[in-house]
């Protein structure tokens, strides 16, 4: 497990930590390749389904990114996706997937810096809790099966 | 609306194990309001007991689906174009839906999804409270429209009891006296005589006591 690289998707809002890591780019602010990153008009457009489909189709670990408290452009948006996350985590726990895997973080568009400290902290963390256990069994021929509902 | 929880994914994943193939079904009426049973809460459910099965290196094929009403026949026969090769239906509906399903496919273990639970009413973004039971006879017209059959916890019909304290249910400080409710709204409405006649004995055979109820309309039925 020593060259284990998690995939971590990170979902990040257009208006603080999505302008965050462009700030980190700027600045020459190296942060893991292991996030991948999804640009979100909102964190509260983030939805549980969004979580557990990033979870279903190979991700070690995800997080939402929105606004500092009282900082979202939609007026709470943020404060949504920080209950969604919760609820998540419990889902997750209850499957036995471990609620750690996913978290919710807050930053404004200036904060480069701390985006990319974001980014190396989940990523060890998640590094830590090693291969989601989804993972070894999608590749092992078990494959997941999609509905037949999209979802939006 | 009919309200509904999910039930613990322990005990839905041990109703799926035994099988390959399930079609989940949810509902787009009172469980999609309620966030219990709709298109979104199918699409969770499917993703958690697909995770949750594949971990133990168990593959299983969910096809989701949600009807645009599960209680009405006329809707039920989308499934039959679904319902080849399936193992078994998971429904996300209230117990009338789990019903209606296991009644048009007899072949096919029927599972509920979710717990139903009241008649309610949407108190604010999440909150549902129970405010009808369904009794058959409605009171609402006497009560300031207030039904104290769903909201006392004794269902008194003629005032409260001696556990009713600052406008609150001796039960939980969390539950209103509907008979204060009752009150406050008649005296607003100007209405208190209503207070003072005495409501006789409630004849609960309306409400379930004379068994399985049923609505016979003789201009509609077939």
């Amino acid at each position: 497990m020593d060259n284990f690289e998690p995939v971590i998707v990170a979902f990040c809002c257009h208006y603080c930590a999505y302008t965050a890591a462009d700030m980190a780019g700027s600045q020459r602010i190296c942060y893991p390749a292991n996030v991948k990153i999804v640009r979100v008009p909102c964190s509260g457009r983030v939805d549980a389904i969004h979580i557990m489909k990033a979870f279903e189709n190979g991700a070690d670990g995800v997080y939402v990114a929105g606004c500092l408290e009282g900082d979202c452009h939609f007026k709470n948006g943020n404060i949504k996706a920080a209950r969604r996350v919760a609820y998540v985590r419990k889902m997750l726990d209850e499957i036995g997937l471990n609620g750690e895997r996913l978290e919710m973080v807050l930053m404004s568009a200036g904060m480069g810096e701390h985006f990319a400290e974001t980014a190396r902290r989940i990523t060890e963390k998640i590094r830590k809790l090693g291969p989601s256990p989804i993972k070894p069994a999608a590749l092992s021929g078990a494959g997941v099966s999609r509905g037949a509902e999209a979802h939006t | 609306m009919i309200t509904a929880e999910r039930k613990p994914l322990d005990e839905l994943i041990g109703y799926v194990r035994p099988y390959e193939r399930i079609l989940l079904v949810g509902c787009n009426e009172c469980v999609t309001v309620c966030a219990a049973g709709g298109r979104k809460e199918v699409g969770l459910l499917a993703s958690a007991l697909r995770m949750s099965l594949l971990q133990g290196g168990k593959s299983i094929d969910i096809k989701e689906i949600t009807l645009e009403r599960q209680c009405d026949p006329e809707y039920m026969e989308e499934l039959v174009a679904h319902i080849g090769g399936v193992d078994a239906i998971m429904s996300m509906a209230c117990g009338c839906g789990v019903q209606e399903v296991a009644r048009r496919f007899k072949d096919k273990p029927v599972f509920p999804a979710v717990n139903t639970k009241f008649m309610g009413a949407s108190e604010r973004q999440g909150v549902w409270a129970e405010r009808c039971q369904g009794c058959g006879d409605c009171l609402l017209g006497l009560t300031g429209g207030i039904c104290p059959i769903a909201r006392c916890s004794k269902q008194l019909m003629n005032g409260p009891c001696g556990g009713s304290t600052k406008g609150k249910c001796e039960i939980s400080p969390d539950v209103d006296c509907a008979w204060q409710l009752i009150w406050d709204r008649l005296k607003e409405l100007g209405m208190t005589d209503r207070y003072e006649e005495i409501m006789p004995a409630k004849d609960w055979r309306t409400a379930g006591g004379g068994g399985p109820r049923k609505i016979i309309r003789e201009d509609l039925a077939e």
